[in-house]
């Protein structure tokens, strides 16, 4: 079982909440994908409209571990000040941290990241860092405490999968034991395989799942993929080969000699 | 008295942010709140005195990715 800072998980699948066309479609969603953790947001709320409590109580009624994130800010005050405001709203130390450096791309500001990173973690939150695949700022956001990353595949709903194999996969073999999620760029359930047939722990779609023509049928799709990534994973897959190697067996062939 | 609250101008004559937020309808909506940029925790709410043009923030929980 996928292990988050002592939370055992069976899905591999975390989904996030934004830009589905409507709540009940967004509960489908969750459903389908047997997700267990779903990402969840804080926005200004308007004491006339009270838009942030229905959803608050759809969330709650799906049974879901939340996962609060920091997104839209691009400093570490702004940061720091949205994960206090998460966690007293949302009950839970979980984080996930974003300090997004530059608008076109949403590329995490990993200078802003690790500092503030290293302020959550000294206050006990459990800091899922949305990170790049640079092993120098995976190296100094586990140094601030951090027992999970989340590297990016691609740009926030730019949907163009794993953009940096090499960069992903060297990730992976330097840091085998730290839980690893791919967050980000994700657009098909045949990326999500991918990520977890090369040992990625689990992964976060949002877009993928809420902007497809049918949400729901989209999320039961990367659950299979998902499963069938990790269960690859486990099963061993063979090294590519320049060469072809007759899978028939060659000995006893007729009409040969 | 001026407060901004969520980026809009607001008038009041309270002097706590928790009497400010039942002035503005909050009641018992789940909100979290900040002035200056500040965190403030609910159980503080009630002795945080505003001054004229501080910036309030009143978040909820809200779709995210």
């Amino acid at each position: 079982m996928l292990q988050l800072y002592g939370t055992a998980l069976r899905s591999r699948l975390l989904l996030g909440s934004a830009r589905y066309p409507s709540p009940a479609v967004l509960t489908e969603a969750v459903r389908a994908a047997r997700a267990e953790v779903v990402t969840v947001a804080l926005r200004r709320e308007s004491g006339g409209e009270r838009a942030g409590q229905g959803f608050w109580s759809i969330i709650r009624e799906l049974g879901v571990r939340v996962l609060p994130n920091t997104a839209g800010c691009h400093s570490v005050k702004e940061a720091v000040t949205t994960a206090h405001m998460a966690r007293e709203v949302f009950g839970t130390p979980w984080i996930k941290l974003e300090v997004i450096g530059e608008d076109d791309t949403l590329q995490p500001d990993v200078f802003g990241l690790t500092e503030a990173a290293g302020i959550l973690c000294a206050e006990g939150f459990e800091v899922f860092p949305y990170t790049t695949e640079d092993l120098v700022v995976a190296e100094r956001l586990l140094a601030a405490g951090c027992r999970v990353l989340m590297p990016w595949g691609a740009p926030i709903g730019s949907g163009r999968g794993l953009n940096n194999l090499f960069g992903l996969t060297a990730l992976r073999a330097h840091f085998p034991d730290v839980p690893l999620i791919i967050d980000a760029g994700i657009g098909v359930p045949s990326h999500a395989a991918r990520a977890l047939e090369l040992g990625f722990d689990a992964v976060l779609i949002n877009t993928a799942v809420a902007q497809a023509r049918d949400p729901p049928r989209m999320a039961a799709a990367f659950a299979q993929a998902v499963e069938a990534g990790r269960a690859a994973r486990l099963a061993g897959p063979i090294e590519p080969r320049d060469l072809a190697t007759p899978s028939t067996p060659v000995i006893g062939t007729a009409f040969r000699g | 008295m001026r407060i901004l609250v969520n980026g809009a101008w607001r008038e009041t004559v309270a002097a706590e942010l928790s009497t400010v937020l039942d002035e503005l309808g909050y009641g018992e909506a789940v909100v979290t709140t900040a002035v200056n940029g500040e965190f403030v925790a609910a159980g503080v709410r009630p002795r945080t005195r505003l001054a004229e043009g501080d910036r309030v923030e009143v978040l909820a929980p809200m779709q995210g990715g």
